[in-house]
């Protein structure tokens, strides 16, 4: 994915004599696959001058299971399961494209009450991903506190999985054509009173970090990407939007019920870690919008839609993406006709995104590479697939 | 404060200050090396408290062994050792180097069994330890004002210079 | 022999002084055990106070509240198996823990729990304790070496860069403080007499500031103030905790100098490390916050306020046997927590006693001093916890910005206006 002068390079090929610093030659370290700030088995080989990043290269696949190749052998209501795997901190948000796409591909739309039902639960899924980002990033810069506070408040969201669906982190809580289950007694009451209570919250965890000197000296100008670089390597999501480039795929071509809403896409101007920072957590903030909206707005009705038993769409292939908490994820389903799909590519926004890495880390510090890697929130399990 | 096993702790440190140097220049290891002289330095520091001059040992510990041995550390290093041990250490002049050692060492005879008529006997009393950095201090500023003046300013100029030499623009 | 052990007990200098290897040797051991006693506290109040600041609990498993935590780790260094990479250097590897054990502790000689509670005082105290804990940096050096790795290296390189950078600016507050202990102030800052002639004895300094009425941190205002704040800043960085804790950055470098170390070896860096924070919060307290004076000596005056400050210690530990009684009260009652029940009410039993024992007339009169001390020294390390809370870490270059072009100038700056108003205002 570099230059080729790193992915050429291994630690072997150097000459022994090169290994020092004081030659002002490259030392050459392994971040990862074992390293706590790698978020997951992901290995960064770096290539250093002192503590200046002359280039990275990114081995992945420790945690490759083939769900692409899993799905030509199950039909398609089996592998929905399947695909909470992949991104398991926005499992919700992994089914709710994939049961569109399916749906899409069988010209099948949920009912209205369904899709609201989507949107409250992918909407509380990407507060969890940011929850779980922010405090993951935070740790790697050395606040370790805003974990524990994120975790706090995001065990909340998983309560109302919980409740809803009987699982916490792979929900599998869409079916295709609509919804399995009707929400819970009190399910309107509970997301209420969840809204009331993390509003406050985020601002603490702003007042924690935004103003913070050493978190600013952290993150601006931090792994700058310009939104153009952004577009080239198809990067999407809040790095996207960090570097000034307004798209969002719940605006641009909106899915569910999002068109029923009003909200504002949060776009940064520098493109810099701080700014991808801020996008996040105003977006935080629009997903409390969203869901406020929803609530409110919430249709009685059916929940299903009309799907034969067994799934059988027409010969052919849908693209559909949607706008996850990381980034565009996209599903590519080729159909032959029959119960089981002929090909799944799936358009990881995590896999992506990791592309950046190198533009954003070349001629930085080591320290920095961590804050990167903490800033474009990748999940593994996605990368990986 | 009378001092206790005051032979004993003597020749204790001096042991140690020789075996310090006998391994800088014998350590093939240039790390290992510059820990002996570490453990020099440090003996000496000792043999300074013994003479009643803890200032001068506290400026030992905190220059020589704390500062300056710590950058030169650093920057053997940095320097790989497998490749420095592959290495030929120095020329082999053996000669040349047992023929100064001699000298000097005749020279230093000499000086002891000459000078110590020229010498005052040494003096018994005991400093007083508790003024010994003021004393120092005094010293310094009241009778060798200029010479003190004039080895900052030296230092300083060296400070610049090694800023100039090391930084590739300004 | 006894007399010569009781012939110190009228004297009223520290066992160093008075050439009293016997008492000073007790000392040493107090000393000591003090420490260790204090490191343990540490570990556990670090990890309990940190965890109450990030709503999690710590640990609560062995013994009541987790009481008996620390022993049960230090149980587990200590029978861990003692890893040595194959390429190491031996010897170094081998020395460097217990140099930079040494060192940790050595600088406790001269560090003044009371005007006769220190071991010894050295006319160069605080220059002692300065040259000393700089040789820690040779141990981290010699450590992160002789590991023969990638990341021990960069993180002992990182230590020692910022170990060596931040001492200057330490040094310069340090002679700042220094300059008060002679200067007195005429006219303007005029406060109190002294001596007038300077010292670098800890005891001195104290005395120096008891003398002058004036803890060094409010003399000179605001100067004495700024060069507490560079020393508080550099002392961070020197003992290389949060927000300074490159050296260790997990998140870079998994644990830096002694990655490679483990079991036994590794809890003496860690026990060097508790007692190097300890002792640069010890200087901190000598210099500026009047050592082991009580708080407001010049307002609170009089015997009642004597007899109200002397009672603190002995409060203190009853309080401490309170919140323990308090503890055991609420502690389930299950059958299975009665040992912990026991444990606990038998630990707030011995606070309690303790704390009976210094309210004693002759006995609180004595260990006011070593109290005073010690509570302004927990101050700090409490603000070492909260620091580590708090803040994140701050990058390599932005460190070595602070010290250099940051602190260095303001102590500089804090040198010479200290000695141009002591002189002329």
């Amino acid at each position: 994915m570099t230059d080729g002068s790193t992915s050429t390079t291994s630690h072997l090929e150097l000459e022994e004599h090169d290994k020092t610093f004081l030659d002002s030659n490259e030392l050459i370290i392994n971040m990862g696959p074992q390293h706590p700030a790698t978020h997951g088995v992901l290995r960064v080989i770096l290539k250093l001058d002192g503590e200046k990043v002359l280039g990275t290269e990114c081995v992945i696949g420790y945690l490759h299971r083939g769900v692409e190749k899993i799905a030509e052998n199950r039909t398609y209501a089996m592998f929905n399961p399947y695909v909470d795997r992949m991104d398991y901190v926005a499992a919700v948000s992994n089914g709710l494209g994939y049961c569109e796409a399916v749906e899409k591909l069988l010209d099948v739309k949920a009912p209205p009450r369904a899709n609201y039902i989507r949107v409250i639960l992918t909407e509380l899924n990407r507060l969890a991903s940011h929850m779980l980002w922010l405090g993951t990033h935070a740790l790697d810069i050395g606040a370790i506190t805003p974990l524990f506070y994120t975790f706090r408040d995001r065990e909340e969201i998983l309560k109302i999985f919980e409740k809803y669906c009987g699982a916490r982190l792979t929900t599998h809580a869409f079916r295709i054509g609509g919804c399995l289950y009707e929400t819970y007694e009190g399910f309107e009451q509970d997301v209420k009173k969840f809204l009331v209570f993390v509003a406050p919250k985020i601002d603490e965890y702003e007042e924690l970090l935004t103003t913070n000197r050493i978190w600013v000296e952290r993150t601006k100008g931090v792994g700058k990407i310009s939104g153009k670089d952004c577009i080239a390597l198809g990067v999407t999501g809040p790095v996207l939007r960090a570097s000034g480039v307004h798209w969002d795929v719940r605006k641009a071509q909106p899915y569910a019920a999002y068109s029923d809403f009003d909200f504002e896409i949060p776009v940064g101007q520098n493109g810099d870690t701080y700014d991808r920072y801020l996008v996040r957590m105003a977006e935080m903030r629009q997903s409390l919008r969203i869901i406020r909206q929803a609530v409110e707005k919430i249709p009685e009705g059916p929940i299903m839609a009309k799907v034969p038993k067994v799934i059988k769409p027409p010969v052919g292939e849908i693209y559909h993406s949607i706008e996850a908490p990381k980034g565009e994820l996209g599903y590519f389903i080729v159909s032959d006709g029959s119960t089981q799909p002929y090909r799944v590519r799936v358009r990881p926004p995590s896999f992506v995104n990791l592309q950046a890495l190198d533009v954003m880390v070349r001629g930085q510090l080591v320290a920095d590479v961590i804050a990167v890697i903490g800033t474009l929130d990748i999940v593994l399990g996605e990368v990986d697939r | 404060m009378t001092p206790i096993a005051t032979p004993f702790f003597f020749y204790l440190l001096s042991g140690l200050a020789l075996l310090g140097g006998i391994l800088v220049i014998t350590r093939k290891n240039a790390v290992h090396s510059a820990l002996a002289l570490i453990l020099t330095l440090l003996a000496l520091a000792g043999l300074y408290l013994m003479l009643y001059a803890p200032f001068v040992a506290g400026v030992q510990i905190i220059l020589y062994a704390g500062g300056i041995m710590v950058l030169f550390l650093f920057v053997i290093m940095l320097v790989s050792i497998e490749r420095s041990q592959k290495e030929e250490q120095f020329n082999k002049q053996w000669i040349v180097g047992f023929i100064a050692a001699g000298v000097l060492g005749v020279l230093f005879v000499l000086v002891y069994v000459k000078g110590r008529a020229l010498l005052p006997a040494p003096t018994a009393q005991i400093p007083n330890e508790s003024q010994n950095t003021q004393n120092v201090g005094v010293l310094l500023y009241r009778e060798y004002m200029f010479a003190f003046e004039i080895a900052s300013l030296l230092l300083l100029v060296a400070i610049i210079g090694a800023v100039v030499m090391a930084k590739k623009r300004i | 022999m006894l007399d010569y052990i009781t012939s110190y007990l009228k004297s009223n200098t520290t066992p160093g002084q008075a050439g009293n290897q016997f008492w000073a040797f007790v000392y040493i051991i107090l000393i000591f055990l003090g420490l260790s006693v204090a490191v343990i506290a540490m570990n556990w109040l670090e990890r309990k106070i940190l965890a109450h600041m990030q709503v999690r609990l710590g640990p609560m498993r062995v013994g009541p509240h987790g009481l008996l935590q620390p022993i049960a780790d230090a149980i587990k260094l200590l029978i861990k198996e003692d890893i040595m990479p194959a390429e190491a250097d031996k010897v170094v590897f081998w020395t460097a823990p217990v140099m930079v054990v040494i060192t940790a502790f050595t600088v406790f000689i001269v560090v003044p729990f009371g005007p006769t509670h220190a071991v010894t005082d050295m006319n160069i105290g605080v220059l002692f304790m300065l040259g000393v804990s700089s040789l820690g940096v040779l141990a981290i050096v010699m450590a992160g070496w002789a590991s023969n790795s990638h990341y021990p290296l960069i993180g002992a390189l990182r230590s020692s860069a910022q170990m060596v950078s931040y001492e200057i600016a330490m040094g310069l507050a340090v002679v700042a403080a220094i300059l008060m202990t002679s200067l007195h102030g005429i006219g303007l800052y005029g406060v109190g007499s002294g001596t007038g002639t300077g010292t670098l004895s800890m005891i001195e300094i104290v005395k120096a500031q008891q003398e002058q009425h004036a803890w060094f941190i409010f003399k000179f205002f605001p100067l004495g103030l700024i060069a507490f704040f560079i020393f508080a800043v550099a002392m961070v960085a020197e003992t290389n905790r949060a927000p300074f804790d490159l050296p260790e950055a997990e998140s870079e470098l998994t644990a830096g100098f002694h990655t490679e170390y483990s079991g036994f070896r590794w809890s003496l860096f860690f026990l060097a490390e508790y007692s190097a924070m300890i002792a640069v919060s010890a200087i901190a307290v000598t210099l500026w916050l009047g050592g082991w004076l009580r708080p407001f000596p010049n307002w609170l005056t009089g015997e009642t306020w004597d007899l109200v400050f002397s009672l603190f210690p002995g409060v203190t530990f009853l309080l401490l046997a309170v919140i323990a009684f308090v503890g055991t009260m609420r502690m389930p009652k299950h059958p299975y927590f009665r040992v912990q029940t026991l444990g606990l009410g038998g630990f707030g039993a011995v606070l309690g006693l303790i704390g009976l024992v210094l309210l004693m007339p002759p006995v609180r009169d004595r260990i006011q001093d070593i109290y005073w001390f010690s509570f302004k020294v927990a101050a700090f390390m409490y603000l070492y916890i909260w620091y580590r809370g708090t803040f994140p870490r701050y990058r390599f270059d932005q460190l070595m910005k602070v010290g250099w072009k940051v602190l260095l100038p303001m102590g500089i700056g804090v040198l010479i206006l200290t000695a141009v108003v002591g002189v002329l205002l």
